[in-house]
C-alpha cells in the first residue's frame, strides 16, 4: 500500500512479513483506511494499547494487508474522551474489533453500534482491564440488546453458551420462519479469560507457552507467530533445521484439524461412517505426534530460537509411511464421499457465502479460500522454509460447505507432498539456539498460515524481558460475522453443518 | 456402498482396551459391569467448556473415535444436564461461564458427579484467576474428581471418568 500517496512518510516495521508502519491523525486513518479498501485491502487486526505513561494517550493500531504486506496504522488519542472515526464503511469487520477496543481499553467510536462486545458487565464499564491501572472490581452481568426481527410468524430461537455437543461455548440468536433462518445474531465473549492482560505478567522468554493455548486446536501456528515475533525483537533468525521442523509440525497441525473436521462434517451430513474412518486417521497423526515430539497436539514444541525437539531418522522413517498411507485412506474416502448423493446433497448449495460477500467482508483463510480469495501467507509471503516450497494454493468458488470440503480434502493431500519435501530437504544443523541478546523494547508482528487461516501476534517487549503489550489476533474475527450471513435462507437443522464447515474458534476470539 | 463395504473390511477392529482407573485399589474388571453395578445404567456425561483454550474438548473428541470406542463402554455424551449422570469440565472458569456452569450443575438430577477436566479445570492453569477468570472448577461447584494434564490424553480421561464414577459408588 502507498502511505506516501496520502502524504505520509511510512517507516519500516517489524514484522515476518514486509511491513511498515505510520502514525496517523483522524483525518489521515479515515484516509488511508478508504484508500485501502479502494484498492482492495483488507482489515487484518485492531487493537488498542494504554500508552498513557509514555504521554500518546490511548494507542489505536489498525492492521491493514494486501499483495505488499502489511501496513500498520498508528492512532495516538492523547485525550481517552476523544472518538475515532468509525471504520465499519470500509471494513464490516471492524464492528466487533472497535467494540472490543473499547471494552478492554476504553477507545471510543463515534459508530452507530454502541453495544459491548467482548464485555458481559463481568467488570465495571469505566473499568478497563488494558489500562495499565486496572484494578479489577467484579460487577454483575448485564443484558444485551440483540437485534429483533419482528412480523407474522417470525420467531426465534436461542442456542448457547452452553451447546449440545462437545463444543465452545457461544451464544447464536435465529429469528426464523418455519425452519427458514431469517437473520442469526452471534453473541460471543463468554469464554474471555482475560488473555491479553495476562501476557503482561509472564515473561517475554515463556509468553509461547500462553500464546500456544490462546487456541487450542491452532498451538503450533500461535507459538511460531510468537517465536517470529520475539526472534525479530533479538535479532535472531531460527536456524534452517528449525524452520523445517516448525514447518512440518504446522502441517501435521493443519492435518489433524482437517482430517477431524472432514470427519464431523461427514457425521453432521447424516454419515457417521465418515466420523469413524476420519477419526480414526486423526488419531493416527496424533499417536505419531506424541511419539515424536511429547506431545499429541504438539503444544509448547515451538520455542524461541527453533524446535524443542529434533527429529531422529527413524521418525522421518515413520512420518513418511504415515503419509503415504493417509494418502491412499484420504484418497478413498474422498471418492466415498463424493459419490454418496445424500451427503452432496446435504453439502452443495448449503451454507452459501459468495465471493463477492467474501471479499466485501474480508473472509479469509480456508474458508476464503472456499469463496474465492485466493490468500495463503504461505504461497504470498512464503517465510522460509516455504519459500524453497512452493505450497500450491487450494481455492474453489463455490462457497458452499461442499466448497469448504474440497479445499480440506485438497489442503490434506497438499500438506502430504509438503510433509515429504520437508523431510527430503531436511538440512542439518542446530534445532534449537535459545536467544541470548536481549529484546529490543520495540513492536514486532509474528504471521503465520495456520489451518484455519492466518494468526497474527503483535508482541511489544517490556524492559527486563517483560511483556509490555501482546495481541494474538485469529482469523475467526474476519469470518465469524461472514457466518451470520451464509446461514440466511438455509434451514435451522443445517446449521450444525454451516457452522463445523466454517469451524470458527471461541477461544481465539474471546480471548 | 460396496466401497464403504470393503472400507469397513480394510479398517477392521481398532478398539482397544480401555484403562484402568484412575485409582489404586481398583482392579480392572469388566467395564460396562462396573458402571451398570454403580449407576443402574450407562454413564451419560454432560460436557461444559467453562473457558478452556478448546485442546480438552479435541481430546474428548478423541474418546470417541474407534480406538477409544467410549461409547462401547456404555459411556455417551449427552446433550441436556438432565440427563446425565456426570458433570465433565474443562477450563478455567471464565467470569462470563460461571452463570451457565451453575445452572448446567442445578439441572442436573442427583446423585451427580462432577469431574473437572484438564490443568485449568483444576488449578486455574496458565490462565489463573483474573479480572475475567474464577481459576479452578471448584471455585464454583463442587468436583468430585480432578485430572490433570495439558491436554489429559483420552487414555487419562477415560480412566478419570471411570475413577469418578468408583469414588461415588455406595458402599
Amino acid at each position: 500500500m502507498n502511505l506516501a500517496s496520502i502524504g505520509l512518510a511510512p517507516a519500516r516495521a517489524l514484522a515476518s512479513l514486509p511491513a511498515q508502519r505510520g502514525m496517523v491523525d483522524a483525518t489521515q486513518l479515515l484516509t488511508a483506511c478508504r484508500v485501502a479498501y479502494e484498492h482492495g485491502a483488507q482489515l487484518a487486526a485492531l487493537f488498542g494499547s494504554d500508552e498513557r505513561d509514555r504521554d500518546r494517550g490511548l494507542l489505536l493500531r489498525v492492521v491493514l494487508r494486501d499483495g505488499d504486506g502489511l501496513t500498520v496504522l498508528e492512532h495516538a488519542l492523547r485525550d481517552p474522551a476523544w472518538q475515532c472515526p468509525d471504520l465499519t464503511p470500509f471494513f464490516p469487520s471492524a464492528n466487533r474489533m472497535q467494540r472490543a477496543a473499547f471494552d478492554l481499553c476504553g477507545i471510543r467510536w463515534d459508530g452507530a453500534d454502541q453495544r459491548p462486545w467482548l464485555s458481559h458487565g463481568a467488570w465495571p464499564a469505566d473499568e478497563l482491564p488494558l489500562r495499565r491501572d486496572f484494578v479489577g472490581t467484579h460487577a454483575d452481568p448485564r443484558a444485551y440488546e440483540f437485534v429483533r426481527v419482528e412480523g407474522e410468524g417470525v420467531h426465534e430461537i436461542a442456542v448457547g453458551p452452553v451447546h449440545a455437543g462437545i463444543i465452545e461455548p457461544g451464544h447464536f440468536r435465529f429469528q426464523v420462519v418455519g425452519e427458514k433462518i431469517l437473520r442469526l445474531e452471534e453473541r460471543l465473549g463468554y469464554v474471555h479469560k482475560g488473555i491479553e492482560k495476562r501476557f503482561e505478567t509472564i515473561a517475554l522468554a515463556d509468553g509461547y507457552r500462553l500464546a500456544g493455548r490462546v487456541s487450542g486446536d491452532s498451538t503450533v501456528a500461535y507459538a511460531w507467530a510468537y517465536a517470529q515475533a520475539l526472534e525479530l525483537l533479538c535479532d535472531q533468525v531460527a536456524s534452517p533445521r528449525a524452520q523445517h521442523l516448525r514447518a512440518l509440525c504446522l502441517e501435521r497441525e493443519r492435518i489433524a484439524n482437517h482430517l477431524g473436521d472432514l470427519g464431523y462434517l461427514g457425521n453432521d451430513g447424516g454419515f457417521a461412517f465418515g466420523l469413524a474412518q476420519f477419526s480414526r486417521l486423526r488419531e493416527d497423526v496424533l499417536r505419531l505426534n506424541h511419539v515424536m515430539f511429547g506431545h499429541r497436539l504438539l503444544m509448547d514444541v515451538v520455542v524461541p530460537g527453533g524446535i524443542r525437539y529434533d527429529l531422529v531418522p527413524d521418525h522421518a522413517a515413520a512420518l513418511r509411511a504415515q503419509s503415504m498411507r493417509l494418502r491412499t485412506e484420504v484418497a478413498r474416502l474422498r471418492e466415498i464421499y463424493d459419490e454418496h448423493a445424500g451427503l452432496q446433497d446435504r453439502f452443495r448449495a448449503c451454507g452459501y457465502a459468495p465471493p463477492a460477500l467474501a471479499a466485501r467482508m474480508g473472509l479469509a483463510g480456508m474458508a476464503g479460500r472456499a469463496s474465492g480469495q485466493a490468500q495463503d501467507l504461505r504461497c504470498d509471503f512464503p517465510a522460509p522454509p516455504y519459500d524453497a516450497l512452493v505450497v500450491r494454493m487450494a481455492t474453489r468458488n463455490e462457497g458452499d460447505v461442499a466448497a469448504r470440503v474440497a479445499v480440506r480434502f485438497d489442503e490434506v493431500i497438499e500438506s502430504l507432498r509438503l510433509i515429504d519435501a520437508i523431510l527430503d530437504a531436511l538440512p542439518p544443523g542446530p534445532h534449537l539456539v535459545t536467544p541470548v541478546r536481549p529484546a529490543r523494547e520495540s513492536l514486532a508482528f509474528g504471521c503465520v498460515e495456520g489451518w484455519r487461516g492466518p494468526v497474527l501476534i503483535a508482541l511489544e517487549a517490556g524492559p527486563a524481558g517483560t511483556i509490555r503489550r501482546c495481541h494474538p489476533h485469529d482469523v475467526s474475527w474476519q469470518n465469524w460475522p461472514v457466518l451470520e450471513h451464509a446461514v440466511i435462507g438455509n434451514i435451522v437443522p443445517d446449521f450444525p453443518l454451516i457452522n463445523k464447515s466454517f469451524n470458527l474458534s471461541y477461544s481465539g476470539h474471546d480471548l | 456402498m460396496l466401497q464403504q463395504i470393503m472400507q469397513f473390511v480394510r479398517s477392521g477392529i481398532v478398539t482397544e482396551r480401555a484403562p484402568a482407573p484412575a485409582l489404586d485399589n481398583v482392579v480392572a474388571a469388566d467395564l460396562q459391569q462396573r458402571i451398570l453395578r454403580v449407576l443402574g445404567r450407562a454413564l451419560a456425561i454432560r460436557q461444559v467448556d467453562a473457558g478452556s483454550c478448546n485442546a480438552c474438548e479435541l481430546e474428548m473428541h478423541a474418546l470417541m473415535n474407534p480406538y477409544y470406542n467410549i461409547e462401547g463402554c456404555g459411556i455417551r455424551f449427552v446433550a441436556s444436564p438432565r440427563h446425565a449422570d456426570l458433570l465433565l469440565v474443562t477450563g478455567p472458569v471464565s467470569q462470563h461461564m460461571a452463570t451457565a456452569l451453575r445452572r448446567t450443575y442445578d439441572a442436573m438430577p442427583d446423585p451427580k458427579i462432577v469431574v473437572a477436566a484438564g490443568a485449568c479445570a483444576c488449578s486455574g492453569g496458565i490462565f489463573g484467576e483474573s479480572y475475567a477468570s474464577l481459576g479452578r472448577v471448584s471455585n464454583v461447584i463442587p468436583v468430585n474428581v480432578e485430572i490433570p494434564g495439558c491436554p489429559p490424553s483420552p487414555a487419562a480421561l477415560l480412566s478419570g471418568i471411570l475413577a469418578a464414577v468408583e469414588v461415588s459408588a455406595p458402599g
